[in-house]
């Protein structure tokens, strides 16, 4: 049977870039990124359960530099899913689908993803007594 | 998805479509996801807010407060609409970019026996946080 050559549905880099594209891909990412982070909490809720030690040792491991890394780009994907994924609530109700709504809605999220996330951390480090 | 293979197939299209799922899965996989997000989008401020509210404190301290119901029945809410949450997504991910049958297939066991477990493993550590001394 012969197979001749076909179009193939237009794929990412036929697009010109816009930041709608970056946004939904990033919002998978950072999906896949917390579903990994999960995790995290499953460790540092069984650790407080297990023992005094136990529980040391996973503080240690959180607020060593590494640590700390790692907090920092899980607090930031799960803000910036947050935000986004109000975004796709908004479109679920319907609305939103201007593309003037679409640029004021995916900017207002990043913009809102690192003040928040700056804010996070900014009452993290002053609040808490933590080393 | 497999081809056919050359033969031509003796059932119907609608014999081979049954039992692949139906429209009304694919609701409720969209509904859960969105009913799990409206959960989330509640539950996760105040997740955060209860951690910088944590910090610094004891660990017997830290116990007593998690264990209080008040914060340990929205913590409970908040981790298995986590994980379920991260099911539903992580199910939708696979299906997008993994075609190899077999490989799909055990990613989606692998991630759902995952997530199940992780679920557990918090609703387990909440209990015992509660009712140990």
């Amino acid at each position: 049977m012969a197979t001749p050559e076909r179009p193939l549905s237009p794929f990412t880099d036929i697009y010109r870039w816009q930041i709608t594209m970056t946004l939904s891909i990033l919002h998978r990412i950072t999906g896949v990124v917390l579903a990994i982070g999960a995790f995290g909490i499953a460790w540092w809720l069984l650790a407080v359960s297990a023992s005094d030690m136990r529980y040391v040792e996973f503080t240690d491991l959180a607020t060593s530099l590494p640590g700390r890394i790692v907090l920092a780009g899980f607090s930031y994907c799960l803000i910036y899913h947050l935000l986004n994924g109000l975004r796709h609530l908004l479109w679920d109700s319907g609305r939103g689908f201007e593309i003037k709504q679409f640029y004021l809605t995916g900017w207002t999220v990043v913009v809102l993803s690192f003040v928040f996330t700056g804010v996070l951390w900014m009452l993290a480090l002053t609040h808490g007594g933590s080393p | 998805m497999s081809a056919q293979g050359t033969d031509k197939p003796m059932r119907t299209p609608l014999a081979q479509a049954r039992g692949l799922g139906s429209a009304k899965d694919g609701v409720h996989h969209w509904w859960m996801q969105r009913l799990t997000a409206i959960a989330l989008a509640l539950l996760t401020p105040w997740f955060l807010w209860l951690l910088i509210s944590l910090m610094g404190v004891s660990h017997p301290a830290l116990r007593h407060m998690l264990g209080d119901p008040r914060r340990a029945l929205p913590l409970l809410a908040f981790v298995i609409a986590l994980f379920y949450h991260a099911k539903l997504g992580l199910q939708v991910v696979i299906e997008d970019y993994v075609h190899t049958r077999w490989m799909e297939l055990t990613l989606q066991v692998i991630t759902t026996f995952a997530c199940a477990m992780g679920a557990l493993t918090c609703v387990f550590a909440i209990v015992r946080i509660m009712f140990s001394p």
